[in-house]
C-alpha cells in the first residue's frame, strides 16, 4: 500500500544574499560564499570561480560559522590585572588601550628601537607588518615562518628559484607519478587533495614518502614508512641509483643548471667558487675546444665530464663533483637502507620507476617557446614526475640539505617547469640574487635601513657586530643561522629572557600562540614569561599581544588588543607577501567586512596603523602629523612600494583596467569585491613552462611588476653562497666565525646537498630513547584555533598516543591503558592506541589539540585539558648543555628552522588507573564568559 | 507512508570511492552546515564546549586499519551515511509513518512533524545512518539534501548534495544507481562498486569503491630498463662523454 | 543495546498485565465484585504503567496518537493499535464482572486473544530488527510470551499453570540465550562485510568518527562483561524462573504467591535488563576497536 508521502518544499531560498570573501580557517585561503539571512551569515560553501579551491571547502572551511560565533572571541580591550599567566584582566577602552601601548613605544623608539620586538604568527600580512617595523626601527621583527618551514623555503630559493606550496606546485593534470615526503596537510590543502583526486582518477601512481600511513598517504598507492630524519638519505640513494644508470636529463642540466660550471680547485680563497672570466661570468668547458668560456657563450658544448687545467690544477665541473659524490658506494641502497628503514630493494624499485616514468612516459606540449638565449624550441617536453615535500624533511636540524637533496632529484630528471612537472606560481621563480638582503641597521628615532628579512649571499650578509654577536634577539643571520630567511620566532622568548644576545623591553606578538603550542618547550616558557627580576619586575617588561580568541597566550599578555574574526574585517592577500596565485595565473585576493562585529573589538591591521600614526611613524603621517591612513582597507588601495606596485595587483589605474602595475584606484576593493573577492591574470600559453628560462614569461613578468628586469637564472646544484660560508670556517675571508661553530658550518654549508644525522638523533643515546616522536596536524583542526569550533572540536577532542603493533606488543599496552612518554627533557602522559601502519619506531600524536584548562572557553574539564597533551613540553628550545656555557638552538645550523621532528622518546606503561594527562597546567581565569550548554543554532532570517 | 514503493522510479544516491577519500571530515562539516539551516531542525549539539560534546550528524568518517600478511598494512578513510536502501527496514518498522522512501527517486527521509522520536528505526538500520537529536529529540537522516538537488533557486550545478559539492578528493559521487547509463552506475561496474553487509537484505542504493591495490610496485630495478651507466666498459665517464655527444 | 530503564519497566510490566488479562479474560479465573476489581484493576494498572513508562523512552509522546496509523507495516504501531483494542475490548467484560458480576465471555475471550497478539507484537518489536541479530530469532517471542502468562497466572494465583509457564520459562530463557549467543555469527555481518575490506586482509577500526560521543553508541553499543552477565543470567533464570517455582510448591498461601511475584518481577527485571544489555548491534562493527 502507497500512502501519501508529505509536500516538501524543494526549493527552499538558501539565503537573502551571498557574499563573496576569502576563508580564513586556514592560510590557504580558499574562496568562499558567505550565505547571509536577514544580515547574519548562514552558510558557508566554497567558491567555485576561485582559482584557489574551485568551490570546494575544508572541514574547517565550512566550520566558519562556528568559529565566527565562538564563545572564545575576546570582545573588548584587556589590561592585565593579576599575575602573568592567571588570566586575570579588566576590559578597558581603546582609546586607554592605544594610549597605553604608545607609552611603552615611544620611548624605545627614541632611545633604543630594538627593544621593541615585533613578531607575528599565521597572520598573512607579513609584508604590512613588516613594513611597520621598518618604520618603527626595530631590527627584530619576523613571522612564523622561522619554526614553521623555513628550510623548505630556503633550500628551494637557493637551489631553483622557488619550492613548494606557494612558490609551486606539481603539474597534476599532466603527472604521472607522484612522490609526496613528509606531508599530513601541508597549506595548500584544498589543492593538494584536489590534485590527489584528479591523479586518483586517472589512475596515477603516488608515493607516500611518510614515518606514518594516514590521510594522504593512506591513498597513496605505495607506503615508504621510513625512519624520520633519513629521507636525505633515501633521496640521495635515489640519485646514486639513477646516475648509476645513467637515468639522468643531461640536455636539461647543461641548458638550464650550473651542472657544466668549473670550480675553482686552487687552494686559497677561491676554492670551490666558480672559475670566472673578468666579467665575473662564470666559466664552463666547451667540448669542441676543450676551452674555459663564460657560461653563455653562443655555440658551445658545455662539458660535464672534463675539467680544464689551469696551472697544474683541473678544475672539474659542477657535474662531475656531483657524480663523484652521490656514485660513491655511501649512497648504495646497500648501505643506506637500514639506516632509512627501506629494503635496499625497494629503494632500487622506485628509482626505477622514477626513471621509467621520467624517460619512458615523457610528455610533449606542441607549444613553441623561446628561451632566454634566444633559441625557438618548437615543444616543450616533460618528465611527468612530480614531487611535494613539507615539514617531515623541513623540520629537522638536517631539513635545509635534505630539503636540496630533494630538489636535486627533481633537477636530475629534468621535472622542475617542465610538463608533468613541478610548475613555479608566479612571483616565483626568483633567485636569491633577485630577492633583498637581510638588513637590523637600526638607531633612534629612524627607521631601519631596509627590510629585515632576505637572502645573503656570503658572511657579508650576516647581521652580526664586529665581536661576532647577532643583532637580532632571534640570532638570525648569525653564525649560528646564517640563511635564516624567516626569522627564529621560537627562540624570541627564550633569548629575550636570557638576555641573550641583549635585554629587550616590549614583546609585541600578532596572532601567535606562543605560550603554548608554538613553542617548544612550552611549560618552561611559561616560566620565562613570568619569571621576574629580583624587584619585582617581569624579565620581560611589556607584553602585548593581538589574538581574536581566548587563547593561552592572552593569559600572558600585559595588554590585549581583540582583533575582529575574519568575516569581519579586510585582509589582503598581496603579491608583495604569501600570494596565491596558480602555475598558470598571477592571482591575489582579499578579504571583507561581510558582517560587522557586534563587540568592541578593532581590526589590527588597522589598529597597528593608529598606532603607527600615533608613534609618528615615516609613512603613516601626512607631512601635518595627521594619519595617511583612515584604515587598512585604506592602506590597502592607496599604499605603494614601488611606484605603481601596491598591495593589491588587480584592478589598478584610475579606471581599473591595469593588471599589475598601475596607479591606485579608490575603488579597487569594490571592484575585488564584484569580483567574487579575488583577480586573475592569466599567464600566456607559451609563457607557462621553462618560466626561468622562457623570454615570454619573463617579458610577462616585468609587465606584470613582478621584476623590473627580466631575470632568467640557472638552477644552483652547487650552490656558490653556501661555499663562501666553509670558506670562511676553513679560515678564509675578512668575516669569521667563532671557533665552536667551525666544524658545523663546514659540515651544513655544504655547497652539494648532504644528509647528516640530526643533532638530537646524533646526540641522543638510540638504547634509552629508541623511539622518534612526532605529530601531525589533523585535517579538521587548525594548531589552535580548532578547539573553540562546537563541530571540530567533536572530531578531535583530545591526542591519543599512536603506537606500532611492536611498541604495543612489547609493553602489553590494552585498550585504554596510558603511556608516559619520556624524552631526555620531559615527561608526558597519554592515552595510547594501535596502530600498525606506521614505521615501527615512531609514535605520533596529533598537534595542537592539547590545551591549557580554562582557555578558549572551554570546560575546565575538557578532554582537551584531560585527555590530551602537547608534545611541545619535550621538545626544549635549545639542545642539551655541552658544558662551553653556550646556548645550542635546536635549530637547523643553516636556516634555524625550529627541528620539532628531531625528537627521540621512550615509552613507558602509566600506572593502572591514570586517566588524565600530565602535565597538568593550573587553569587560567577565562576573560570571556562561559558558554551556554547545549548548541541548536538555525539563522532566522 | 511505512510500507516501501513497490518500486522507485529513480535510484539517487551516493557513490564513494575508498581509493581516494583522505579522510579530511570536509564532507561530515558541509552536510552539518547545510542540514543545521535546512531541512528540518538544526543538528543540534548538546554540551557543545564541555567534558563530553555530542552532536547530531549525518555524515561521519571512519578510519579503518587493513593488516595484510605479506603487504604492509593500509588505511581506509570510510565515510559513512544513509545509503537509502531499497528494502529500508528503518521505513517498515516506524509506528508512526515519519519514516518514509520517496517512490520517485528512493530518499528515505524523515517527517520531522510527525516523528515521535521512538528510536526504533535507528535500531532498525545496520549502518548506524540515524541519530536522534539530542535538543529536539526527532529522528535526523541524510536527507540526500533533497532541499538541494532539485533546488530552482540553485544554479544547476549546485543541485548536488552538499557533501559531494564540497569533497576536494573528489571521492564522492552523486546520482542515479538505477539508470545503468548514468555516470554513477559506469563508476560501480568499473571499479567493482560493493554493498556494505549486503547480508542485512537490506539492498542499499549507495556504493563503495574498493580501493586500489596497495604496495604493488613492480618496477623490480634499473639495470631491467637499461644497462647501468657505470657497467659500461667505459664507465660512467665514457658512458658520460658519449651521452654528451648526442646531445 | 542501552538497557533503557523505561524500555525495561515497560516491557516487564505491560507484558505481566497483558498476561494477567489473558487469563481473565478467557476466564481461568472469573472473579467478580472486589477480585475482580482490584484483579482487573492490576491487570490495567500494569499495563497502563508499562505503556506510561514506554512513552517516558518517547521523544515527542504528544504526537503518539500517530503510533496507531501504521499497523499495516510496523510491529509498533501494531503494538500499540493491539494495546488499546485489548484494553478496550476487555473493559465491557472487566465492568460487568466487576460491578454485575456477570463476566462476559465474548468480550473476554476477545480481549485475551488480543492480549496475547499484542504481548508478541512487544515481543516482534524486537525480533524483527535484523540489525539485533541476538533479537531476531524464533527465539525472541516465546521468552516474551511466557514470562508474560507466567506472571500473569502468577498474579492471577493458578499456582498449577504458573508452575508449568514458569518451567517453559526457564527452557525459552536458555534456549535464548543458548541460540543468542551464536546469533551474531550466524548473522555473516563482520568488520569486514561492514567495509567492504574484509578481502584484503584483517580490518580493524583504527579511529571513531569522532573523539567526541555519539547517539549511535550511547544507544546501540553496550558492552557487558562477560563474568557479570554469566551472574545476571543466573539470577534472571533462578529468581525470574525456577525460585518462583519452587515456592509454588510450598504449601500454597497468600504469602508464598506474593514472593512468588516478586521474585519473577525481580528475576524479568534482570532477564530484560541482560536482553538489552547483551544484545549486540551490527553497528558496533563500525566502532569496535578490538
Ligand atoms: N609539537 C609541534 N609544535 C608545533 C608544530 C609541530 O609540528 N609540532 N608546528 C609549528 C608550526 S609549523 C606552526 S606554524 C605553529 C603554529 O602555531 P601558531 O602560529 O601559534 O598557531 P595557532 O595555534 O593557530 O595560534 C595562533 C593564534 O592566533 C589566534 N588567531 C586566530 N585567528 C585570529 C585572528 O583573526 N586575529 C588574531 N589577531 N588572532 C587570531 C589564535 O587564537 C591563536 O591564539 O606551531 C608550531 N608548533
Ligand atoms: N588542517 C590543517 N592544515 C594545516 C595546519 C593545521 O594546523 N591544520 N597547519 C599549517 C601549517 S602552519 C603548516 S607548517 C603546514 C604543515 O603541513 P605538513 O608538513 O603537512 O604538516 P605536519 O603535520 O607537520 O606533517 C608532517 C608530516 O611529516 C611526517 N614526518 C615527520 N618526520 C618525517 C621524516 O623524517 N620524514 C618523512 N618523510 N616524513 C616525516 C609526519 O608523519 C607528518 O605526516 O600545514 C598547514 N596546514
Ligand atoms: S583549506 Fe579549508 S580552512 Fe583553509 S582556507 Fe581553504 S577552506 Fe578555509
Ligand atoms: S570530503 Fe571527501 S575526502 Fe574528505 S572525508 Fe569526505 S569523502 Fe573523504
Ligand atoms: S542506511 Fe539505514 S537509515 Fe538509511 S535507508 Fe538503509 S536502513 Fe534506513
Ligand atoms: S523515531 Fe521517528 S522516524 Fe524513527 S521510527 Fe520512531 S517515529 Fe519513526
Ligand atoms: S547527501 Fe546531504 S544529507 Fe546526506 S550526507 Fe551528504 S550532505 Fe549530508
Ligand atoms: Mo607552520
Amino acid at each position: 500500500m502507497q500512502s501519501r508521502q508529505p509536500a516538501l518544499d524543494l526549493s527552499p531560498q538558501v539565503s537573502d544574499e551571498v557574499r563573496k570573501t576569502t576563508c580564513y580557517m586556514c592560510a590557504c585561503r580558499c574562496g568562499i560564499n558567505v550565505h547571509m539571512k536577514g544580515g547574519k551569515v548562514a552558510y558557508i560553501e566554497g567558491n567555485r570561480d576561485h582559482p584557489v579551491n574551485r568551490g570546494v571547502l575544508c572541514a574547517k572551511g565550512s566550520a566558519g560559522i562556528m568559529q565566527h560565533l565562538s564563545p572564545a572571541r575576546l570582545r573588548a580591550p584587556l589590561k592585565r590585572v593579576g599575575p602573568r599567566g592567571s588570566g586575570e584582566f579588566q576590559e578597558i577602552t581603546w582609546e586607554e588601550a592605544l594610549q597605553t601601548a604608545t607609552d611603552w613605544m615611544r620611548p624605545l623608539r627614541e632611545t633604543a628601537p630594538e627593544k621593541l620586538a615585533f613578531f607575528t604568527g599565521r597572520d598573512q600580512s607579513q609584508s604590512f607588518t613588516g613594513w611597520w617595523a621598518q618604520a618603527f626601527g626595530t631590527p627584530n621583527w619576523a613571522a612564523h615562518g622561522g619554526f614553521c618551514s623555513v628550510n623548505m623555503a630556503a633550500a628551494g630559493i637557493y637551489t631553483i628559484g622557488g619550492s613548494f606550496w606557494e612558490f609551486g606546485q606539481p603539474d597534476w593534470n599532466r603527472t604521472k607519478l607522484f612522490l609526496l615526503f613528509g606531508v599530513a596537510e601541508d597549506h595548500d590543502s584544498n589543492p593538494i587533495k584536489m590534485g590527489l583526486g584528479k591523479l586518483k582518477a586517472r589512475g596515477a601512481r603516488v608515493i607516500g614518502i611518510n614515518p606514518i600511513r594516514s590521510g594522504y598517504n593512506a591513498i597513496a598507492d605505495d607506503w615508504v614508512g621510513i625512519t624520520p630524519g633519513t629521507d636525505g638519505l633515501f633521496i640521495l640513494s635515489l640519485v646514486h641509483e639513477l646516475l648509476r644508470a645513467g637515468k639522468i636529463d643531461l640536455g636539461y642540466l647543461i641548458r638550464y643548471t650550473n651542472a657544466p660550471y668549473l670550480v675553482n680547485a686552487a687552494d686559497g680563497p677561491e676554492k670551490g667558487l666558480f672559475l670566472r672570466d673578468t666579467d665575473a661570468k662564470p666559466l664552463v668547458r666547451d667540448r669542441h675546444t676543450g676551452q674555459a668560456v663564460a657560461w653563455d657563450t653562443p655555440g658551445i658544448a658545455p662539458d660535464l665530464a672534463h675539467g680544464v687545467e689551469i696551472d697544474g690544477v683541473t678544475h672539474l665541473p659542477v657535474f662531475r663533483h656531483l657524480s663523484d659524490r652521490y656514485l660513491a658506494p655511501d649512497y648504495a641502497p646497500e648501505a643506506t637502507a637500514p639506516r632509512c628503514g627501506i629494503p635496499a630493494a625497494r629503494i632500487r624499485a622506485i628509482a626505477a620507476e622514477i626513471a621509467r616514468v621520467a624517460f619512458e612516459e615523457e610528455i610533449t606540449l606542441d607549444q613553441p617557446w623561446t628561451d632566454f638565449r634566444g633559441v625557438r624550441h618548437e615543444t616543450m617536453t616533460g618528465r611527468p614526475v612530480a614531487m611535494h615535500a613539507m615539514r617531515g624533511i623541513s623540520a629537522h636540524s638536517n631539513g635545509f640539505q635534505t630539503c636540496r637533496a630533494l630538489h636535486l632529484l627533481q633537477i636530475l630528471i629534468g621535472s622542475v617547469e617542465t610538463p608533468g612537472g613541478f610548475r613555479f606560481k608566479p612571483p616565483y621563480p626568483k633567485p636569491p640574487e633577485a630577492h633583498p638582503r637581510p638588513h637590523a641597521g637600526h638607531s633612534p628615532g629612524q627607521p631601519l635601513d631596509g627590510p629585515h628579512l632576505g637572502y645573503p649571499l656570503g658572511p657579508e650578509h650576516l647581521l652580526i657586530q664586529e665581536d661576532n654577536t647577532p643583532k637580532r634577539i632571534d640570532k638570525a643571520f648569525s653564525w649560528e643561522a646564517p640563511l635564516s630567511a624567516h626569522g627564529l620566532m621560537h627562540m624570541v622568548i627564550s633569548n629575550a629572557h636570557a638576555g641573550d644576545p641583549y635585554k629587550i623591553d616590549t614583546l609585541f606578538l600578532y596572532m601567535a600562540n606562543m605560550a603554548w603550542n608554538s613553542s617548544m618547550n612550552t611549560s618552561r616558557v611559561m616560566e620565562m614569561l613570568t619569571d621576574q627580576n629580583p624587584d619585582g619586575s617581569y624579565r620581560i617588561p611589556h607584553i602585548i599581544y593581538s589574538d581574536a580568541y581566548s587563547s593561552e597566550m592572552v593569559a600572558f599578555a600585559d595588554l590585549v588588543l581583540p582583533d575582529t574574526t575574519y568575516l569581519e574585517r579586510h585582509d589582503c592577500i598581496s603579491l608583495l607577501d604569501r600570494p596565491i596565485c596558480e602555475p598558470e595565473a598571477l592571482a591575489d585576493s582579499i578579504r571583507w567586512p561581510v558582517v560587522q562585529p557586534d563587540r568592541d573589538v578593532r581590526p589590527f591591521q588597522s589598529v597597528l596603523l593608529d598606532l603607527g600614526a600615533r608613534l609618528g611613524l615615516p609613512g603613516m603621517i601626512r607631512d601635518d602629523g595627521t594619519p595617511k591612513f583612515r584604515d587598512y582597507a585604506d592602506y590597502i588601495t592607496s599604499h605603494e612600494r614601488r611606484p605603481g606596485i601596491g598591495p593589491l595587483a588587480g584592478f589598478r589605474g584610475a579606471d581599473g583596467t591595469d593588471a599589475g602595475r598601475g596607479a591606485p584606484n579608490p575603488d579597487q576593493i569594490d571592484r575585488y569585491i564584484e569580483n567574487g573577492g579575488f583577480w586573475t591574470c592569466h599567464i600566456p600559453t607559451e609563457a607557462q613552462f621553462f618560466k626561468p628560462w622562457n623570454a615570454a614569461y619573463q617579458d610577462w613578468a616585468v609587465a606584470r611588476g613582478l621584476y623590473d628586469s627580466p631575470q632568467p637564472y640557472l638552477f644552483n646544484l652547487y650552490s656558490e653562497p653556501l661555499r663562501k660560508f666553509q670558506l670562511a670556517a676553513e679560515g678564509h675571508g675578512h668575516r669569521q666565525p667563532p671557533d665552536h661553530l667551525r666544524a658545523r658550518l663546514l659540515q651544513s654549508m655544504d655547497p652539494l646537498p648532504i644528509w647528516y644525522p640530526n643533532f638530537t638523533d646524533a646526540e641522543t643515546d638510540p638504547a634509552e630513547y629508541p623511539l622518534h616522536a612526532l605529530t601531525q596536524r589533523p585535517m579538521a583542526h587548525y594548531h589552535s584555533w580548532g578547539s573553540q569550533n562546537a563541530w571540530l572540536r567533536q572530531i578531535h577532542g583530545h591526542t591519543p598516543l599512536y603506537v606500532s603493533g611492536e611498541i604495543w606488543k612489547q609493553q602489553q599496552f590494552a585498550p585504554g591503558d596510558w603511556a608516559i612518554l619520556t624524552s631526555p627533557h620531559g615527561r608526558i602522559t597519554l592515552p595510547v592506541v594501535r596502530m600498525d601502519a606506521l614505521n615501527p619506531h615512531t609514535v605520533w600524536t596529533w598537534n595542537a589539540i592539547a590545551k591549557r584548562r580554562g582557555a578558549w572557553a572551554l570546560d575546565p574539564h575538557a578532554p582537551e585539558a584531560t585527555q590530551s597533551a602537547l608534545l611541545n613540553h619535550l621538545i626544549h628550545e635549545l639542545m642539551p648543555p655541552r658544558g662551553d656555557g653556550l646556548r645550542w638552538a635546536n635549530s637547523d645550523p643553516v636556516t634555524g628552522q625550529a627541528a620539532w621532528y628531531d625528537l627521540r622518546v621512550k615509552i613507558g606503561k602509566a600506572p593502572a588507573g591514570q586517566s588524565v594527562s600530565y602535565p597538568d597546567h593550573s587553569a587560567q581565569r577565562s576573560p570571556v564568559p562561559s558558554p551556554a550548554r547545549d548548541l541548536a543554532h538555525q539563522t532566522k532570517p | 507512508m511505512t510500507t516501501l514503493p513497490a518500486r522507485t522510479d529513480r535510484k539517487l544516491g551516493l557513490v564513494i570511492d575508498l581509493d581516494t577519500c583522505v579522510g579530511c571530515h570536509a564532507c561530515v562539516i558541509s552536510c552539518k552546515g547545510w542540514n543545521t539551516e535546512n531541512y528540518g531542525v538544526p543538528l543540534s549539539d548538546m554540551d557543545a564546549w564541555g567534558e563530553a560534546p555530542e552532536g547530531s550528524f549525518l555524515n561521519r568518517v571512519h578510519s579503518f586499519e587493513v593488516t595484510r600478511d605479506d603487504a604492509p598494512p593500509m588505511i581506509v578513510h570510510f565515510p559513512k551515511s544513509c545509503l537509502h536502501c531499497d528494502n529500508a527496514p528503518c521505513v517498515t518498522v516506524c509506528p508512526t509513518g515519519a519514516s518514509y522512501k520517496r517512490s520517485e527517486d528512493g530518499i528515505v527521509l524523515v517527517n520531522e512533524s510527525a516523528c515521535i522520536g521512538c528510536g526504533l528505526c535507528a535500531w532498525a538500520c545496520p549502518y548506524g545512518a540515524r541519530e536522534m537529536d539530542g535538543a529536539e529529540k526527532v529522528m535526523k537522516k541524510c536527507t540526500l539534501c533533497v532541499d538541494r538537488i532539485y533546488n530552482q533557486t540553485l544554479p544547476e550545478e549546485d543541485r548536488e548534495p552538499a557533501c559531494v559539492r564540497t569533497c576536494p578528493a573528489g571521492a564522492r559521487h552523486f546520482g542515479d544507481l538505477g539508470d545503468p547509463e548514468s555516470t554513477v552506475s559506469q563508476l560501480v561496474t568499473a571499479r567493482g562498486g560493493f554493498d556494505l553487509m549486503p547480508e542485512q537484505g537490506t539492498q542499499p542504493v549507495n556504493k563503495y569503491l574498493p580501493p586500489r591495490g596497495r604496495d604493488t610496485l613492480a618496477t623490480p630495478d634499473l639495470a631491467s630498463l637499461c644497462t647501468p651507466a657505470t657497467e659500461t666498459a667505459t664507465g660512467f665517464l665514457g658512458w658520460l662523454d658519449r651521452a654528451l655527444e648526442r646531445i | 543495546m542501552h538497557p533503557a530503564p523505561s524500555l525495561i519497566l515497560f516491557t516487564v510490566l505491560s507484558g505481566t498485565g497483558f498476561g494477567l488479562l489473558v487469563w481473565l479474560g478467557i476466564g481461568l479465573r472469573a472473579p467478580t465484585g472486589i477480585a475482580a476489581f482490584v484483579l482487573f484493576g492490576l491487570g490495567y494498572a500494569l499495563t497502563g504503567a508499562g505503556l506510561i513508562a514506554a512513552a517516558f523512552h518517547l521523544g515527542h509522546p504528544e504526537r503518539a496518537l500517530l503510533a496507531f496509523t501504521q499497523w499495516r507495516s510496523s510491529w509498533l504501531s501494531r503494538e500499540a493499535v493491539l494495546a488499546a483494542a485489548t484494553l478496550a475490548i476487555m473493559a465491557p467484560h472487566a465492568a460487568s464482572s466487576t460491578f454485575a458480576a456477570t463476566p462476559l465471555p465474548f468480550f473476554g475471550w476477545l480481549g485475551a486473544a488480543l492480549a496475547l497478539a499484542t504481548i508478541l507484537a512487544t515481543a516482534m518489536i524486537y525480533a524483527q530488527i535484523r540489525a539485533v541479530p541476538r533479537w531476531h530469532h524464533w527465539s525472541t517471542p516465546p521468552v516474551f510470551l511466557l514470562a508474560a502468562l507466567a506472571g500473569g497466572a502468577l498474579l492471577a494465583a493458578q499456582t498449577g499453570l504458573a508452575l508449568a509457564l514458569l518451567l517453559a520459562l526457564a527452557l525459552a530463557m536458555v534456549a535464548h540465550w543458548v541460540f543468542g549467543d551464536r546469533q551474531f555469527a550466524a548473522s555473516g555481518s563482520t568488520t569486514g562485510s561492514a567495509t567492504g575490506l574484509g578481502g584484503p586482509g584483517r580490518v580493524r577500526l583504527l579511529e571513531p568518527p569522532h573523539s567526541g560521543r555519539n547517539y549511535l553508541l550511547r544507544e546501540m553499543v553496550h558492552v557487558v562483561g562477560r563474568k557479570h552477565a554469566r551472574k545476571l543470567r543466573l539470577l534472571a533464570l533462578g529468581l525470574g524462573a525456577l525460585v518462583p517455582a519452587a515456592v509454588l510448591l510450598l504449601p500454597a498461601s497468600h504469602a508464598t504467591i506474593i514472593l512468588a511475584c516478586g521474585l519473577h518481577l525481580a528475576g524479568l527485571l534482570a532477564q530484560r535488563w541482560l536482553f538489552f544489555a547483551e544484545a549486540e548491534h551490527v553497528v558496533g562493527l563500525y566502532y569496535a576497536r578490538a
